[in-house]
C-alpha cells in the first residue's frame, strides 16, 4: 500500500476546538486501517486531479484528515459535508497495556447515498456518541477518513466540522426544553370518587398552561395581512440586494 | 389556520361541567366528539405534507430553502435579472411600480369587480417579464462548479440539455411509488369508460369517495385520489386534502384582499391582464371564466400569507423602499405584496380551478394552496424533487434510457426533446391537455404529494408519438407532430409507460 508524505504542521481551521493547531503526520507512510488491514478499492490515480486542497493526505483516492482531539470525551461531532460519499471516524485511545491504539467509532456511514448524483453533498450531519462503535472518552487523536468513489467530482471534504463534549449541547432550535419535560407518564384515571391527587392535578395544569403559553407567544408571529407602511405602498423601483 | 382552530377550541372549553381533575380525559374526549380531533389531525397532516423534514438544528435558513449553494447562487442570478426587466419596464413606460388609486377610479373598479374581462385597458406597451422558454436557457446553463463539466462528450456530460447531476427515479422505483396507477388495479380514467360496466370499478369508487368526505379526513382523501376522483366529489375532495374549510375568517379575508385591490394600483396588474388576455382568454376552455381568473390573481399578488412559503422555496421576494428610503428598514415593502411576480401563462394555474369552484374566496384559497404546495416549484431553480430542475433531467433520462433511438434521433435533427415538453411541465399541463383529462392529472398530484408525474407524463407522450416523431427531419416538424395533445387519455398512457413498457 502506497502513501503520500505529508509535510508536518498542516492545520485545517476547526471550530468550537480549544487549539487550532493540528498535527498532522511526518515522512511517515499512514496506513489507512491498522489491525484489520483493508485496503481500499483503487478508484483513481493520484494525478486524478480530485483533492481536497492543502489540508489532508492522499491514500487511494481517499482523504484522511487527523487532528489532536481538543476534548478527551466526544459527546457530538457536527459537520458540513461537500461532496464527501462516506467517512469513517477512528480515534486513539489508551489500550489495556497502557499504550495509545487506533480504534474505529464510525464504518463507512455513507452520506451521499448515491455518490454519482448530488443528494446529501451538501448536507449538514451531526454524530453523536451512541451511534458510535466504540466509547469516545479519553481521546487523544481523531482520524476522519473520506472517500468519495465518484470520478465526477472535483473535490471532496467536510466543512465547518465541530466537536462537542458532554455538557455542552450543539444548538438546538428554539424549542423549551422543559416542555418536554413536564410529561408524566400516562396514569389511568381512578374510578373511586376520592379527592384527586393534587401533585397530578398541578402537573396537568402547568402542562395546559405551558401549551397556551407557547400559542399565545406564537400569535404574536401571526399575520396582519398588512403590506403598506403607515397607509402607504408608493413602489417606484425594486432593490437589488 | 392554528390561531382560529385554538380561539374556537378555548371558548368552547369554558364550560362548568369540564371538573379540572378530569381536564385531561375530558379534553380528548370532547375533541373526538366535537370533530376538532380529526380537523387538528388534518392540519398537522397538511403541514407535514408542505413543510420539509426538520433537518439539523445548525442548518441556517437558507439551507432549509435550497441546500446546494451553486443553485441557490444560480436563482439569485435569476431574480436580479427578472428584477433589472421589471424596473426598465418600469422606467420605459414612466409608471410607478405601485401606487394608490384615485377614489373615483376606486369606486368605479368596485362597481365592474365582476366583469373586468369587459375592460379593454391598452396593454401595447406592456410585455410579459419573462416566458419559459427564457426560463429554460437559464436551467440549460446551470453547471455545477464542482462538477466535471468537461467540453469532451464523456460518460460525465448528460446528453440532454440539463448538465447537473440530480438524483432522479428510475422506472422501477416510480412503479414503486405509483403502484396505485397499475394495471390491476382499477382508475378513474380507464375503467370509467363507456365501455367498461360501472359495477366493475366505478360505482364502488364512488362510494368510498362519499365515504371519506363523510369521514374528512385528509389522509384518507389523498390516499383516495391517487385513484381519480369521480366528478361529482372532486370539488370537495380537493378542499379536504389541502385543509380549505372556508370559514367565514377565510371569506373575511378574501374581502380584505379584495379590498387592497381597490386601493392600490399596482404594475403587476397589468402584467396579469395581459397574461389573462393572451393565454387564458384565447384558450376554448377558459375564456368563460377570463373574470374569475382577475378576481384570484389580483388578490393574490396583495397576499402576504404567500410570503410564508419563501421559507422552503429556493426564491426569495423583492424588495423595495416607498418614498425613496433607500436602505431604511422601516421603509422596505416586498413588491408585489405577495413577493411573486407572474411570468407568461401564470394565468394557466388558475383557469383548470374554475370549473370546481365557483365562489370566488373558495376558488381562491384553493388556488394560493396550490401554488404554495406545488406550483412554486415549477418556476424556481431549486434541487427538490418536485422542481423543474428535477423534471427536467427525469424527463430526459426516462426518454434516453426507454426510447434511446428516438432521443437520439431527435438530438441528431436539433430537436432536443425539453425544448418541446418544457412549457407543458411549467404549466403543469394546463392548456394543453383537455380539461376533463387535466384534472385527472392532478388528482394524481395531489394524491401523491409530488409533480414528478408532469415528468413521466411527457415521456410518455413522446413515447405514444414514437412513430411519427422518428420520421421528422427538423424542431419545427417535431413541434407540429406535439402541437395538438387535446386528444390524448393522460391514465392509459401512464399505465403504459410506466407498467406495459418492455424494459
Amino acid at each position: 500500500m502506497r502513501s503520500v508524505p505529508v509535510p508536518a504542521g498542516w492545520g485545517m481551521p476547526v471550530r468550537g476546538c480549544a487549539s487550532a493547531v493540528l498535527v498532522l503526520y511526518g515522512d511517515v507512510p499512514v496506513p489507512v486501517w491498522e489491525g484489520d488491514c483493508r485496503c481500499p478499492s483503487q478508484c483513481c490515480g493520484e494525478d486524478a486531479g480530485l483533492g481536497i486542497g492543502a489540508d489532508a493526505v492522499w491514500i487511494w483516492g481517499d482523504a484522511v484528515v487527523g487532528l489532536r482531539s481538543p476534548v478527551p470525551q466526544v459527546q457530538e461531532i457536527v459537520f458540513r459535508n461537500f461532496y464527501t460519499a462516506f467517512l469513517s471516524v477512528r480515534v486513539q485511545r489508551p489500550g489495556p497495556s497502557g499504550s495509545r491504539r487506533w480504534v474505529t467509532c464510525l464504518r463507512d456511514l455513507c452520506l451521499m447515498p448515491c455518490p454519482h448524483t448530488e443528494e446529501g453533498s451538501q448536507d449538514y450531519f451531526c454524530l453523536r456518541r451512541h451511534q458510535m462503535l466504540c466509547d469516545v472518552d479519553q481521546v487523544t487523536a481523531m482520524r476522519f477518513i473520506l472517500r468519495q468513489p465518484s470520478p465526477v467530482w472535483l473535490h471532496f471534504t467536510i466543512e465547518d466540522l465541530q466537536i462537542f463534549p458532554p455538557g455542552q449541547k450543539s444548538p438546538q432550535k428554539d424549542f423549551p426544553s422543559w416542555l418536554s419535560q413536564l410529561t408524566p407518564p400516562e396514569q389511568p384515571v381512578s374510578l373511586h370518587g376520592e379527592l384527586p391527587d393534587p401533585e397530578k392535578v398541578s402537573t396537568e395544569v402547568q402542562q395546559m398552561w405551558v401549551l397556551t403559553e407557547v400559542i399565545r407567544a406564537r400569535q404574536a408571529a401571526a399575520r396582519i395581512g398588512r403590506f403598506d407602511v403607515d397607509g402607504c405602498y408608493d413602489v417606484n423601483l425594486l432593490s437589488y440586494t | 389556520m392554528c390561531f382560529p382552530t385554538w380561539y374556537s377550541m378555548e371558548v368552547s372549553l369554558h364550560k362548568p361541567e369540564i371538573k379540572l381533575e378530569s381536564l385531561k380525559e375530558d379534553i380528548k374526549d370532547f375533541l373526538k366528539t366535537s370533530g376538532w380531533e380529526k380537523k387538528l389531525q388534518n392540519a398537522v397532516y397538511s403541514e407535514l405534507n408542505v413543510f420539509p423534514m426538520p433537518c439539523h438544528p445548525a442548518a441556517p435558513p437558507e439551507h432549509i430553502k435550497e441546500p446546494l449553494a451553486y443553485m441557490r447562487k444560480a436563482q439569485g442570478s435569476w431574480e436580479k435579472r427578472i428584477l433589472k426587466s421589471l424596473n426598465s419596464m418600469c422606467t420605459e413606460l414612466n409608471i410607478p411600480l405601485a401606487q394608490k388609486r384615485p377614489v373615483n377610479e376606486q369606486k368605479e373598479l368596485l362597481n365592474k369587480w365582476n366583469e373586468m374581462g369587459t375592460d379593454e385597458p391598452d396593454l401595447s406597451l406592456f410585455r410579459p417579464v419573462y416566458a419559459p422558454k427564457d426560463f429554460l436557457e437559464v436551467l440549460m446553463n446551470l453547471r455545477n462548479p464542482n462538477y466535471e463539466n468537461g467540453e469532451q462528450p464523456s460518460f460525465k456530460n448528460h446528453l440532454g440539455l440539463i448538465q447537473v447531476p440530480l438524483k432522479v427515479k428510475d422506472i422501477p422505483e416510480l412503479k414503486e411509488d405509483f403502484s396505485e396507477l397499475g394495471l390491476n388495479i382499477g382508475q378513474l380514467g380507464i375503467d370509467d369508460s363507456a365501455q367498461v360496466p360501472p359495477e366493475l370499478f366505478e360505482n364502488e369508487h364512488i362510494h368510498v369517495g362519499q365515504k371519506v368526505l363523510a369521514e374528512q379526513d385528509s389522509a384518507a382523501a389523498q390516499q383516495y385520489v391517487r385513484q381519480g376522483c369521480p366528478t361529482a366529489l372532486r370539488a370537495d375532495l380537493w378542499a379536504l386534502i389541502l385543509n380549505i374549510s372556508n370559514q367565514p375568517e377565510d371569506i373575511l379575508y378574501y374581502e380584505q384582499l379584495k379590498s387592497n385591490v381597490i386601493q392600490h394600483d399596482l404594475l403587476v396588474d397589468s402584467l396579469i391582464y395581459k397574461d389573462v388576455k393572451l393565454t387564458a382568454s384565447n384558450d376554448d376552455y377558459y375564456f368563460v371564466f377570463e373574470d374569475y381568473l382577475y378576481q384570484v390573481l389580483l388578490c393574490f399578488s396583495r397576499d402576504t400569507s404567500v410570503l410564508e412559503h419563501f421559507a422552503y422555496s429556493s426564491a426569495t421576494p423583492p424588495k423595495s423602499y416607498i418614498q425613496g428610503k433607500l436602505g431604511m428598514e422601516e421603509y422596505a415593502v416586498f413588491y408585489p405584496p405577495n413577493g411573486v411576480i407572474p411570468f407568461h401563462g401564470f394565468s394557466m394555474y388558475v383557469a383548470p380551478l374554475c370549473f370546481l369552484y365557483h365562489e370566488p374566496s373558495k376558488l381562491y384559497q384553493i388556488f394560493r394552496e396550490m401554488y404554495v404546495r406545488f406550483f412554486f416549484r415549477l418556476h424556481s431553480i431549486s434541487s427538490h424533487p418536485s422542481g423543474i430542475v428535477s423534471l427536467c433531467l427525469l424527463f430526459e433520462t426516462l426518454l434516453q434510457t426507454h426510447l434511446p433511438q428516438l432521443f437520439y434521433h431527435l438530438r441528431e435533427i436539433g430537436a432536443q426533446p425539453l425544448r418541446i415538453s418544457f412549457k407543458w411541465m411549467v404549466r403543469a399541463f394546463s392548456g394543453y391537455l383537455a380539461t376533463d383529462q387535466l384534472l385527472l392529472l392532478w388528482d394524481r398530484i395531489l394524491g401523491y404529494n409530488s409533480l414528478e408525474i408532469l415528468a413521466v407524463l411527457a415521456a410518455a407522450v413522446f413515447a405514444f408519438r414514437a412513430v411519427n416523431l422518428m420520421e421528422v427531419t427538423s424542431l419545427a416538424a417535431a413541434e407540429a407532430v406535439l402541437a395538438d395533445l387535446s386528444t390524448l387519455k393522460v391514465m392509459p398512457l401512464l399505465q403504459i409507460f410506466l407498467f406495459a413498457t418492455v424494459t
